[in-house]
């Protein structure tokens, strides 16, 4: 149980004396500015599926919609994109300059992803600060994907005329929404799991906003 | 975020069943709302003032985005009869039953701005003008779509027979059911904007737009005006019913 699952060199090469975040700044800034695009694009894309809405069973309660109307949700959502899909493009950029997709993201082995899966459904998955266990390394690159199929469906749906070779790619524009509906659906249930690992894992929470685990009264670098 | 406000909300008409079935279950349901969430759409947002004017801001950006992106020859996807939406929705800012209809044999369509020969148009004068026909999928800010066939006489064709300004940059209509819409001069003159006469090979029929719907394939539908009584050619940003309560102005597809 304690071996380590990947020899992340996450921490690697640290000079002595001047510990590296667990996750460094850009990855910290990006990923708030994402959660932050997130929200908008979900909440005000719930208020735009409300005005002609695919499935019987599926409505939003404008409660947890934002926008109050059809029209305001509507700028909400391509204002929204810009910071989705400015933000998105740096994180990606940035996570394939600095090797921080490879390093942390990689490797993707299905013997490992299941032993870590089953090891956390019995809650006996320990968690390596500064690395990523291969359930994580799923989840992370799973919802990477879905992020680009979000974009890449809504431009699709957007601007089925300009961009019509793409919106064929989707089906056409109904296969377009469909894929864009389903994409948000995982983004939305990543989310929740994603909620649900940090609740059991509270110490994370900290490394991702200041970049070191919190240590209350006690100013401490964590040494991995 | 007044301004927003000022005018009916679109229409859930065509849906209304269904919102109605998950309302009464949502209400059940019951108390769904997430703490952060209900805050960041409650008044605080939806009613700032500041807010809306970043997010008005952010729409005229997107405006020239669209105009940016728009081909002037790239065509919307055409289909055949076979795809054509059986029942091809009425859609307007009130209910079909308050439709109100135009007499044709004394419409006149009204030109005025930035046009040579202001001369108004009958609809026996439109038919003099060459033809064209079309299948094309109409898709409606709201979400829908559906597919349905128009022909009449390319905006283009007309806009040169009555000497208008295609350098100016907007085309305003109004209609008789008092809407209104604008449109750039790109779109006016792409080859598959026409002035529509005929919907399914007979004229068109009250619920979509007798006498006369511009029928613009490159837009959402609550830019392809009906029942057009007058247009006007002109440099000054006409907005539109829709537009001037929020919606985006170019909305282009
Ligand atoms: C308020 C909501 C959120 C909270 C509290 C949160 C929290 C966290 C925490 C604590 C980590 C670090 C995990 C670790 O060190 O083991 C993390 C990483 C991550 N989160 Fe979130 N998150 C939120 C929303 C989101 C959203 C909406 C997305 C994407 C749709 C997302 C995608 C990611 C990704 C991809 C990583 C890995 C980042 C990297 O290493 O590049 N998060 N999150």
């Amino acid at each position: 149980m304690d071996r380590p699952i990947t020899a992340s060199p996450v921490l690697g090469g640290t000079p002595p004396g001047k510990p590296r975040p667990l996750h460094s700044g850009f990855v910290r800034a990006t990923h708030w500015i994402n959660a932050l695009a997130i929200l908008i694009m979900v909440t005000s894309g719930w208020r735009i599926y409300d005005a002609s809405p695919l499935f019987e069973a599926v409505f939003f309660p404008k409660g947890i919609t934002l926008g109050g109307w059809l029209g305001g949700a509507l700028q909400w959502h391509f204002a929204g994109m810009w910071l989705l899909v400015g933000n998105g493009l740096a994180y990606v950029a940035h996570g394939f300059a600095s090797g921080h997709f490879r390093r942390d993201f990689l490797p993707l082995r299905p013997r490992e992803i299941l032993h870590d899966m089953i090891a956390a459904l019995k809650f006996r998955l320990p968690h390596v600060a500064g690395r990523y266990n291969a359930v994580q390394r799923l989840l992370y690159v799973g919802v990477l994907g879905l992020g680009v199929l979000v974009v890449l469906s809504g431009l699709a749906i957007w601007k089925p005329v300009q961009l019509q070779l793409l919106t064929a790619v989707f089906g056409g524009y109904e296969g377009g929404r469909l894929v864009h509906f389903a994409a948000m659906a995982g983004i939305v249930g990543f989310v929740v799991v994603h909620l649900a690992l940090v609740a059991l894992v509270p110490k994370t929470l900290p490394t991702m906003i200041i970049g070191r685990e919190l240590h209350l009264g006690r100013a401490r670098e964590v040494k991995p | 975020m007044r301004t927003l406000f000022s005018g009916p909300r679109p229409s859930l008409r065509d849906h209304k069943p269904n919102v109605q079935l998950a309302e009464r279950r949502l209400f059940l349901r019951g108390g769904l709302s997430i703490g952060a969430l209900s805050l960041l759409s409650g008044c605080d947002l939806t009613d700032n003032e500041q807010v809306d004017s970043v997010l008005t801001a952010i729409s005229r950006l997107n405006d020239r985005a669209q105009a940016a992106l728009f081909s002037r020859t790239t065509l919307a996807p055409t289909y055949t009869a076979a795809d054509i939406t059986p029942n091809f929705p009425f859609n307007a800012y009130y209910a079909e039953s308050k439709l109100r209809p135009v007499d044709g044999e004394h419409w006149k369509l009204e030109l005025a701005g930035r046009i040579a020969d202001k001369k108004p148009w009958t609809l026996a004068d439109l038919r003099t003008l060459p033809q064209e026909s079309q299948i094309t999928r109409h898709i409606c800010v709201e979400g829908w779509s559906a597919i349905g066939q128009w022909s009449g006489v390319p905006f283009r064709t007309f806009l040169e027979r009555i000497g208008a300004d295609t350098k100016a940059a907007y085309i305003g209509f109004t209609c008789a059911d008092d809407y209104r819409t604008s449109i750039d001069m790109a779109t006016a003159l792409h080859p598959q904007t026409i002035i529509a006469l005929d919907y399914a090979g007979a004229p068109l029929p009250d619920r979509y737009g007798y006498p006369i719907k511009l029928r613009i394939p490159t837009k959402l539908g609550f830019k392809n005006p009906k029942q057009i009584l007058a247009m006007t050619v002109t440099n000054d940003y006409p907005g539109g019913y829709w537009e001037d309560q929020g919606y985006n102005w170019f909305s282009g597809s």
